[in-house]
């Protein structure tokens, strides 16, 4: 087949569809929205520590491009910063690979770990092993009922249950009947205490539907499906928020009643709450998990001291955002640490 | 989309589609025999099946707005699972289509965003990356020789990462920002997604390109030189070189037409929610592979159709959504999907298998 005659041919109007489309981009601005509109405020930062130099790494079961844990990051990065600390972020969501990367911390020989805990068996040899090496282990978010088993020292989080059962006494105060409990990630212990929770406190039935959350568009028609399919269902529990987001939608597609509760925040959430498609958020606060975290280590090498004695933890939730508080909040969301 | 250059004599290709029925001995064989051995006849019995079964174990099937419900979750896995179909029958894999359709919605939403452009900058970008996303696999396979499998394992791992760390390094989120007050939205929301009524019923816009859609696939694949091309480069790449075919173009073109289905869907998922998150995708892909799967299209290529992987994407829908429309036990959710998807796959076996038998 002859290809040399004919490139440069094919060649130059590519060219010139690309300087045509250079030209067009130049003209079409938008004049709403983007980036231009987003105020630039700065993180929460002020100084520096004087202290020593030292190392901390924070490995958690995060999946790739969760919200969440973005949040998480941002305020132990925050609080690394103020510290002098190196911080050495890693996360694998399957428990053997994020026991190996503690052992790899380990092997660098860090100042500090902190770890979560969301399947606390498959970590309880490296936190002996980081003991063992007397390497301060400290532990986050997840396992508030296993931390001091483990030999934590400390731990930073909101117990599961507990927000669960807060966000289902909240359904009580409300007047609702029947609410569906939404699982994106099914067979996840923290996701399955939530609605546990709920399920507990909350006078009405509960019911729970397991969704695709690495798919949208059929998280939304099965949150659709299951309100065609109860028209009884006038609440529904989210429990991150971009599902709650979904789940707004699929309220309206079903021409169902139900209102829309959830778990955890981000910018465009607080947004939908103060507009009133999401009635409320249970926040347990990520940013302060990661900031905590990082500087409980700091102050025990530097200071000694124990946050919650060393006895208790240290619970950063259940707050409650709604309409009342959604303002305050709604800033710092904007900038994507609360 | 043939940009033939006819530089050699006749194209004589293996007639085009279905099983083997060009063969002498089928020739007497009773129409509806004939009809029943086509690979979509039987996922098609196998949708029937699959349908009647959920129209009695679950009410609420059986009202309009749920099938429509039903029939839009079905659009979104075939609107991908069609290119993924021809490309299957080219002979090629493409496993980076889950996550290729988030980095197209990325692509678009933070173009837009953040140079503050007009939306639609960022809808027609999005289209060029991915197209070059699909010459890329393209390329590669051609030029290296090397399985679609791992070539395109690579891309998808890259766009993973990709995905994460671009969205990460432009916006300081993991999630997109908000595009929906933005100039063009609306007019890019009513292309993408829209949502009509039909007596009383809403439908969305998704359903009418998935079938429009296969349509022209169907035509492509069974009335055009190109088709032809499709089932040549995926029966016997060599012997299809040696007549003339033009191996490397079709093959290249079939990873851009995923490149194409993954942007399309990619675009509709971004005018719907507003926002995408970088995480997303994941999986996917391997959903549309199945739908092509069981819509008949053979995993070694040569054979397929268009019309199959409808049929497949419409059980892979009905079966998800039946599920949470039946009130079963949602434990049990996944393992009721993989039962119901293996016993229509059977159904679609035995179908073919009795047609076939003599």
């Amino acid at each position: 087949m002859d290809r040399s005659y004919s490139r440069s041919r094919r060649l130059t109007p590519v060219v010139a569809v690309a300087a045509a489309a250079a030209l067009t981009l130049a003209g079409c601005s938008s004049s709403s929205g983007g980036k231009k509109a987003e105020e630039s405020a700065d993180g929460a930062s002020a100084g520096k520590a004087t202290t020593p130099r030292m190392t901390i790494a924070l490995v958690t079961h995060q999946s790739a491009g969760d919200t969440f844990w973005d949040i998480v990051r941002k305020g132990a990065e925050a609080a690394a910063a103020k510290g002098n600390v190196k911080l050495v972020y890693s996360a694998d969501p399957n428990a053997g690979n994020q026991a190996n990367l503690v052992q790899n911390a380990i092997d660098q020989k860090v100042d500090g770990i902190a770890i979560t805990l969301a399947k606390p068996d498959a970590l309880k040899d490296v936190v002996s092993k980081a003991n063992a090496a007397g390497i301060p282990v400290v532990g986050l978010n997840s396992g508030v009922s296993e931390w001091q088993k483990l030999g934590l020292m400390e731990f930073f989080g909101q117990d599961e249950t507990v927000a669960g059962e807060a966000l289902g006494k909240r359904l009580n105060e409300a007047g609702a009947k029947k609410a569906v409990c939404v699982i994106q990630e099914q067979g996840n212990i923290g996701l399955t205490q939530r609605c546990d929770g709920v399920k507990k406190t909350f006078e009405g039935d509960t019911e729970t539907l397991n969704v695709n959350g690495t798919d949208m568009p059929s998280v939304k028609s099965t949150i659709t499906a299951k309100l065609k399919q109860d028209s009884d269902i006038d609440y529904v529990v989210a429990l991150g928020a971009p599902f709650a987001l979904t789940a707004a939608q699929s309220v309206s597609e079903a021409g169902s009643k139900a209102k829309v509760a959830t778990f955890d925040l981000n910018k465009q959430l607080t947004g939908a709450i103060s507009e009133g498609t999401i009635e409320f958020a249970v926040d347990q606060q990520p940013y302060l998990q990661g900031y905590l975290a990082i500087d409980s280590l700091w102050l025990y090498k530097n200071n000694g001291n124990y946050m919650g004695g060393g006895e208790q933890p240290v619970l950063t939730g259940p707050a409650f955002v709604d309409k009342s508080n959604v303002e305050a909040i709604a800033k710092f969301a904007a900038k994507g640490t609360r | 989309m043939s940009m033939t250059r006819q530089a050699e004599p006749a194209v004589t290709t293996p007639p085009a589609p279905g099983p083997k029925e060009t063969d002498g001995r089928t020739a007497e064989r009773p129409l509806a025999l004939r009809l029943l051995a086509r690979p979509e006849v039987g996922v098609f019995l196998g949708a029937v099946a699959v349908y009647v079964f959920f129209l009695i174990a679950a009410p609420p099937v059986r009202d309009g707005s749920s099938m429509a419900n039903i029939l839009y979750q079905s659009s979104t896995i075939g609107i991908v699972a069609i290119p993924v179909a021809l490309l299957m029958i080219g002979g090629e894999f493409d496993l980076s289509s889950g996550v290729a359709v988030i980095a197209s919605a990325l692509t678009a939403s933070m173009l837009a965003y953040q140079l503050s452009m007009n939306v639609w900058v960022g809808v027609l970008v999005a289209l060029l990356v991915s197209l070059a996303v699909g010459f890329f696999n393209g390329w590669m396979v051609v030029k290296t020789g090397l399985p679609s499998f791992l070539v395109t394992l690579g891309t998808f791992l890259i766009l993973q990462g990709v995905n994460l760390a671009v969205t990460k390094l432009v916006t300081g989120n993991v999630a997109t920002d908000d595009i929906s007050d933005m100039d063009g939205f609306d007019q890019a929301k009513s292309v993408f997604a829209s949502s009509f009524e039909v007596g009383g019923v809403n439908v969305k816009i998704t359903i009418v390109y998935w079938l429009v859609f296969a349509a022209i696939a169907t035509w492509v694949l069974l009335r055009t030189k190109y088709g032809n091309w499709i089932f040549a480069v995926g029966g016997n790449k060599d012997s299809a070189r040696a007549v003339g075919v033009p191996v490397n173009f079709t093959k290249i073109s079939l990873f851009m037409l995923v490149g194409f289905g993954a942007w399309f869907l990619g675009m509709h998922q971004l005018f719907s929610f507003n926002t995408v998150q970088s995480g997303e995708g994941v999986g996917i892909e391997l959903i549309y592979i199945s739908a092509a799967v069981i819509g008949g299209c053979l995993l070694t290529g040569g054979s397929g159709s268009a019309i199959g992987p409808v049929f497949g994407a419409f059980m892979f829908g009905m079966v998800q959504q039946g599920i949470v429309y039946a009130g079963w036990n949602p434990d049990w959710f996944k393992a009721f999907l993989g039962v119901m998807l293996l016993g229509a796959v059977l159904i679609n076996l035995w179908v073919s298998r009795t047609a076939t038998r003599r």
